[in-house]
């Protein structure tokens, strides 16, 4: 099964992170895309730089910044291929993000249609 | 005799199905069809010598009838972990030819990615062979609500790939927790209302331990319920509740107190000792007369170390109090962050009364009284007061 995992940070999370462990965690996060299940992922640029679209009066409406204020923000993802759910989670319980006061939503994605 | 095979073997049965299967919907309406016409076949022609085997090959047989019925069996065939090469003879399969597979069927009940609710709920279902409606009167929800709670459960399950196995050796002294904490939580449900949740959750133990006859934690939690069931007809006089120290040891179950302290020893033989093995241990000593408190304080204390929890310790100080040091049992109470908890003061009162400090003790019993939502509770606290 394919399933994504959905990464989110809380914000300021690296601000207190020293260099050279910044280093570190972004091995972390290059050894898990090399992993031959990940068969897709990547980071976006921080938040500061969404622009959210909208439908509202007469059209649509962009605003800037996120769609909504929330604790942890959307940081990136990977698409990994696994057996079962448990695979997936393992994969997960790797991620950084997770020990940084973040967290991993694992989803399986929509198998396409034949 | 149908009761009794349905009881006996439902979940074994059902477990093949789901491991035959991967759909846990198609499993269940197959063994319930299995089982109608058990019910029809056995009584006239005698049960069969296999009634295992007969069970899953007449259900894996209704399956795939379903199946082809439905016309879908060339989408569903991906399903099915082996090709059908014929469909099976009942009578011919030698029951332990069937592999025992509950096991798996309990590590994906009680997944930690289904909330806890529907933990309970499916392994009722599953390995209990409870119905909706029974499982919905055991926790007071409508049928509507527990049915709407176990499909979104078993669809969460197909839908995610929620393995049907049991977890590889790192993993699974996290997972065999969250197990135990289910049957913990069944159990705990108590002998209220239409089903004996605590016959289901002995049960559920039972299955374990024979399965997991290595696994002290196992056996420890399975000998702690039925020490406590051995008691259960002196806990209640009418429906109040009855202390130990005045429970009736007549009515006390003697033969499961020595039952539960034989799976009790074989779980100390492992030697490693667990918080269910400690709470096994002392439900032990409480069968007991005299009951040794001093040995009841010092497993308390282990406890805490394992389980790191307030209201442990809030029980190690009543065992210190009982075991003649009820200083000591005030000093461990008053450094407890447990103020909300209706029992720290309620037991507070108790210390303070038996140290003479009555004024201190009718506050704590007032505290309790604010707390608590049991009219129960309400008139013996204020029996409490009053006698101050």
């Amino acid at each position: 099964m394919q399933y994504a995992l959905l990464i989110y940070e809380r914000p300021g999370a690296y601000d207190a992170v020293p260099a050279e462990e910044l280093e570190a965690i972004t091995g972390e996060y290059y050894a898990i895309a090399r992993d031959e299940r990940v068969t897709a992922g990547a980071q976006l640029q921080p938040v500061s730089t969404a622009t959210t679209v909208r439908f509202g009066d007469g059209g649509s409406v962009m605003t800037d910044g996120p769609f909504a204020e929330t604790k942890e923000v959307f940081g990136g993802y990977y698409i990994v291929q696994a057996d079962d759910l448990d695979a997936a989670l393992a994969i997960a319980e790797r991620v950084p993000a997770i020990r940084l006061g973040g967290s991993v939503e694992v989803r399986p994605l929509v198998e396409p249609r034949a | 005799m149908i009761e009794q095979a349905f009881r006996d073997h439902w979940g074994r049965v059902l477990a093949s199905l789901v491991g035959f299967l991967g759909d846990f919907d198609l499993a269940e309406e197959a063994c319930q069809d299995a089982f109608v016409i058990a019910a029809e076949r056995w009584p006239r022609d005698g049960a069969p010598a296999n009634p295992v085997g007969w069970l899953v090959a007449t259900a894996r047989n209704r399956a795939i009838d379903r199946l082809r019925r439905q016309r879908t069996l060339a989408d569903k065939t991906r399903l099915l972990r082996e090709p059908i090469a014929a469909e099976a003879e009942e009578d011919l399969i030698d029951d332990q030819v069937i592999a025992d597979e509950r096991l798996e069927l309990i590590f994906c009940c009680c997944h930690p990615a289904l909330a806890i609710e529907a933990q309970v709920a499916l392994t009722l279902r599953a390995l209990g062979g409870l119905s909706t409606e029974e499982i919905a009167s055991a926790f007071l929800v409508t049928p509507e609500t527990m049915k709407r709670r176990l499909s979104r459960a078993k669809a969460k399950i197909v839908a995610t790939g929620i393995p049907f196995a049991v977890p590889d050796g790192h993993r699974l002294p996290d997972r065999l927790a969250a197990v135990l904490a289910v049957v913990y939580l069944i159990f705990n449900e108590g002998y209220g209302g239409r089903v004996d949740l605590a016959a289901q959750a002995i049960r559920l133990g039972r299955e374990l331990a024979q399965l997991m006859p290595d696994e002290s934690e196992v056996l420890g939690l399975l000998a702690m319920m039925v020490l406590a069931d051995a008691r259960r007809e002196a806990r209640l006089s009418g429906d109040q509740l009855v202390l130990l120290a005045d429970q009736d040891r007549s009515l006390w179950d003697f033969e499961r107190i020595d039952e539960g302290r034989s799976i009790l020893d074989r779980a100390l033989a492992l030697r490693r000792r667990g918080s269910y093995v400690l709470q096994a241990a002392i439900a032990s000593l409480h069968c007991s007369d005299p009951v040794d408190w001093p040995q009841i304080a010092a497993l308390y204390g282990e406890l805490i170390a394992a389980t790191g929890s307030p209201v442990v310790a809030l029980n190690r100080g009543v065992a210190l109090a009982q075991a003649g040091f009820p200083e000591a049992a005030i000093e461990l109470v008053d450094g407890l962050e447990l103020d909300g908890y209706r029992y720290l003061h309620s037991t507070r009162g108790e210390l303070l009364v038996r140290l003479d400090r009555p004024e201190e003790a009718r506050a704590a019993y007032q505290r309790a009284l604010e707390l608590t939502t049991s009219e129960r509770e309400r008139q013996f606290l204020s029996r409490r007061v009053a006698e101050l």
